[in-house]
C-alpha cells in the first residue's frame, strides 16, 4: 500500500467519527427528526470493506448507513443535509438518516426494515450474473438481521443460484438491546452461512487493514465465479442503538473495554509506529476533517427545505402517463 | 381478431415481451420445468432457457425482493406469486419496498417489475387459498394495481405492465383462465389507468372488474329481458383509479351498483361509492349498492362457498334495489 492509501483510510474513519459526533449534537438540538443510528465504533468495518471494492461493485446496507455512504464517496454535506431533511440531501430530503443512496456511486441504500434488503442484494447480484458483468454486490447487515426470514431466503437463494454477492454481517454484539446469545441460536453468525454451504470467515472488524485484506480476498473469490462468500466482522458500537436508547442492557465497563481497541486509535498507533505516517501527517488530516465537517454542517443548515411540490414527485416513474 | 382464452392471452403477452426485450425474465415457483401450475408458462423453459425462466425456492420474499433488486439495476423481472394468497409472505417487499424506493430516495431508483398473482374464490380450496385481497394492494401509493376481466385486456394490459417503469401488481383470476373472447391480432397494448365502458346502457351503472365483469355481463343480459338497460364500467386498473367513465355514466343513469369479489368492508365498492358521492352527489337518485363477498373466511363446502361469493342473482337484486 502506498502512503496515500494508508492516509486515506485514516481520513475516512475520522470523517465518519466527526460527522456522527456532529449528527448527535444536531439531533440533541432538535434539528434532526425521526431515528438516528450512529456508526461510532464500527468505522473500520465499512472503511476497510469498501476500500477493497472495484467501481463496478455495488454496496447496499441497513439503516446504520451514514458511514457507508461516506465511504462510498457521498459528500459529508449531502449526508448531513439529508439528516436535516434538506433539498440538497442525498435523497432530496425525502428519505432521512436511514435512507441514503447514490446510484451514481454504486451505493444502493440505506434500508430501514431489518433484513429486508438481503433479497434485494440477491436480485442485484442476479442482474450482474444475468448481464455477464463482473461486479459483486456487497450487502451489509447487523447480527440482529440474521434471525429474520428474509436473511435465510436471500442467503439460500444466493447459494442455489451461485450469485456474486458478498454477505457482510457486522456483528456489533447487540440487536437493539438484545445480546447476540439471547437472540441467535448460534453466537458465531458465520455458522449460519456454513449451514447453507457458503464459504465464510469470522474475523476482527476493528482493524481496518484486516477488514480490507479479508474483503479483497472474498471479492476475488466471488469474482472468479465461485459464488457467494460470507464475512462476519466482529465489532462494537459505542453509542446506543439509536439516539433514544436507555442502554440498560450493558455495563459502561464493557464499552470502555472496547474503546481500548478503538479502530481509529489502533490504526493511528499502527501508522505512526510503522512509519507509514508521522503524527503531523495525521494531525493535518484531523484538522482537514474538522474544517470539512464545519463546512458540511454550514452547507446543510443553510440549504433550503424541499419545495412543497416535491411532496408529489417520484411516486411513480410514469407519473401523468397513467390514463386520466 | 382471434378468439382466445385469458390463459392464452396472458401467455402470448409474456412470450411476445420476452421475445422483444432481452431484459425481461420470469422468476417464480414452478414457472420453468413444470410450466406454471396454471400452465401459463408452458413451453417457455424449453424456448427461453433456464436463465430467463427461473424456478425459485418456495420463498416469496426472495422472489419479490430479488425481482426488486434486479429491477433497480436495469432488468425487467416478472415475478410470479403462485397464488395471491402467498403474496402475504412477501408483503414487506410488495407494499413496503417496491412502491417506496423511488420516492424515498428522491427519484434515484426505477423499479420496472411486474408481480403476477392469481387469486379468487370458487374452487373449493379453503379459506387460505381462495382470497380476493385486491383492495389491500390498491391501498399503497407507488404500486400500480391492474386486474383485467377479458382476454383482450389481459393481453394488452400485461404487455403495458411489462413495459411500465413502475412496479405493477397484475392480478389474475383463477376461474377466468378458461374465459374466451376476441383478442386483436398483432401488437396489442391497453393503457394502464383507464377504466372503460364494456357495455352501454341507460338505466343503471354497474361498476366492476376482473371475474365480476363476467357475472355483471350475465346479470345485464337477464335484466335486458325485463327491459332494464345496464351500463357496465370495467375499472381494469385499481390504482391509479380512473373514475371519469364511472362518473360520466353515473351522471347519465343516476344509479349505481358496485360489484367486487372481495369482502365488502374497506373494499373497492366502498372506494368507488365514496368517490361517486364526493364528486357526483347531486346526481344520485338512489343510495349506491355494493355487491361483495360475505364477511366470513371462505368455507370449503361447495354450497357454502358459493353462498359466500357474489352471484348473478345478487347483482340483479342490487340493481332492482337502486331502480
Amino acid at each position: 500500500m502506498k502512503k496515500k492509501e494508508y492516509l486515506d483510510l485514516y481520513y475516512q474513519m475520522v470523517l465518519i467519527r466527526r460527522v456522527e459526533e456532529r449528527a448527535a449534537e444536531l439531533y440533541q438540538q432538535g434539528k434532526i427528526g425521526g431515528f438516528l443510528h450512529l456508526y461510532i465504533g464500527q468505522e473500520a468495518v465499512s472503511t476497510g470493506l469498501i476500500s477493497a471494492r472495484l467501481p463496478q461493485d455495488r454496496v447496499i446496507t441497513a439503516y446504520r448507513d451514514h458511514g457507508v455512504a461516506l465511504n462510498c464517496g457521498l459528500s459529508a454535506g449531502g449526508v448531513i443535509a439529508e439528516m436535516l431533511g434538506k433539498a440538497t440531501g442525498v435523497s432530496k430530503g425525502k428519505g432521512g438518516s436511514m435512507h441514503m443512496a447514490d446510484a451514481s456511486k454504486n451505493f444502493w441504500g440505506g434500508h430501514a426494515i431489518v433484513g429486508a434488503h438481503l433479497p434485494l442484494a440477491a436480485g442485484m447480484a442476479l442482474a450482474d450474473q444475468y448481464t455477464g458483468s463482473d461486479g459483486v454486490t456487497i450487502c451489509m447487515f447487523g447480527d440482529g438481521a440474521t434471525n429474520i426470514g428474509y436473511f435465510h431466503e436471500g442467503v439460500n437463494l444466493s447459494k442455489v443460484w451461485d450469485l456474486p454477492v458478498l454477505w457482510v454481517c457486522e456483528n456489533n454484539q447487540y440487536g437493539m438491546g438484545t445480546a447476540v446469545e439471547r437472540a441467535s441460536a448460534v453466537s458465531e453468525i458465520r455458522q449460519k452461512a456454513e449451514g447453507y454451504g457458503i464459504p465464510n470467515l469470522r474475523t476482527d472488524g476493528m482493524d481496518v487493514l484486516n477488514v480490507r485484506k479479508v474483503a479483497a480476498e472474498a471479492l476475488e473469490h466471488i469474482r472468479s465465479g465461485k459464488g457467494p462468500f460470507f464475512l462476519e466482522l466482529v465489532t462494537y458500537r459505542y453509542r446506543g442503538h439509536s439516539m433514544g436508547d436507555p442502554e440498560r442492557y450493558r455495563a459502561s465497563d464493557e464499552i470502555k473495554e472496547w474503546q481500548e481497541n478503538d479502530p481509529i486509535g489502533i490504526y493511528h498507533k499502527f501508522l505512526t509506529e510503522n512509519k507509514h505516517a508521522s503524527p503531523a501527517d495525521l494531525d493535518k488530516i484531523d484538522a482537514q476533517v474538522e474544517a470539512e465537517v464545519i463546512a458540511a454542517v454550514e452547507f446543510a443548515e443553510t440549504s433550503p427545505d424541499p419545495a412543497p411540490e416535491e411532496l408529489f414527485t417520484h411516486v411513480y416513474a410514469q407519473e401523468g402517463s397513467y390514463g386520466r | 381478431m382471434a378468439v382466445k382464452t385469458v390463459r392464452q392471452a396472458i401467455s402470448d403477452a409474456l412470450w411476445e415481451e420476452m421475445e422483444r426485450d432481452e431484459r425481461v425474465f420470469i422468476m417464480g415457483e414452478e414457472v420453468g420445468v413444470w410450466g406454471g401450475t396454471y400452465a401459463v408458462t408452458k413451453g417457455f423453459y424449453d424456448h427461453f432457457g433456464e436463465k430467463r425462466v427461473r424456478d425459485t425456492p418456495i420463498a416469496e420474499a426472495a422472489i419479490i425482493g430479488g425481482a426488486i433488486g434486479a429491477a433497480m439495476v436495469g432488468l425487467r423481472p416478472i415475478a410470479e406469486m403462485m397464488t395471491i394468497n402467498f403474496a402475504f409472505s412477501a408483503m414487506e417487499h410488495i407494499v413496503n419496498e417496491a412502491p417506496k424506493l423511488r420516492y424515498m430516495f428522491g427519484g434515484q431508483f426505477t423499479i420496472p417489475m411486474v408481480i403476477r398473482a392469481v387469486g379468487g374464490g370458487g374452487r373449493q380450496l379453503g379459506a387460505t387459498h381462495s382470497q380476493t385481497p385486491d383492495a389491500i394492494f390498491a391501498h399503497f401509493p407507488g404500486l400500480v394495481v391492474v386486474a383485467p376481466g377479458t382476454p383482450a385486456d389481459a393481453k394488452g394490459l400485461l404487455k403495458s405492465a411489462i413495459r411500465s417503469d413502475d412496479p405493477v401488481m397484475f392480478i389474475e383470476h383463477a376461474t377466468l383462465y378458461q374465459a374466451r373472447g376476441e383478442v386483436p391480432d398483432g401488437e396489442h397494448l391497453v393503457p394502464i389507468g383507464k377504466s372503460t365502458v364494456q357495455r352501454a346502457g341507460q338505466h343503471v351503472t354497474i361498476v366492476t372488474y376482473s371475474k365480476m365483469l363476467q357475472l355483471s355481463m350475465q346479470a345485464a343480459d337477464e335484466l335486458a329481458k325485463e327491459g332494464i338497460s345496464a351500463e357496465i364500467v370495467d375499472l381494469r386498473t385499481l390504482r391509479p383509479l380512473d373514475m371519469e367513465p364511472v362518473i360520466e355514466s353515473f351522471k347519465k343513469t343516476n344509479r349505481a351498483v358496485v360489484v367486487e369479489e372481495g369482502w365488502r368492508s374497506y373494499g373497492v365498492g366502498a372506494e368507488v361509492a365514496a368517490r361517486l358521492y364526493e364528486e357526483a352527489f347531486d346526481y344520485a337518485d338512489a343510495p349506491i349498492q355494493r355487491v361483495a363477498q360475505t364477511e366470513v373466511p371462505l368455507p370449503y363446502n361447495r354450497e357454502l362457498e358459493q353462498m359466500a361469493l357474489p352471484q348473478v342473482a345478487d347483482i340483479i337484486k342490487a340493481v332492482k334495489e337502486v331502480l
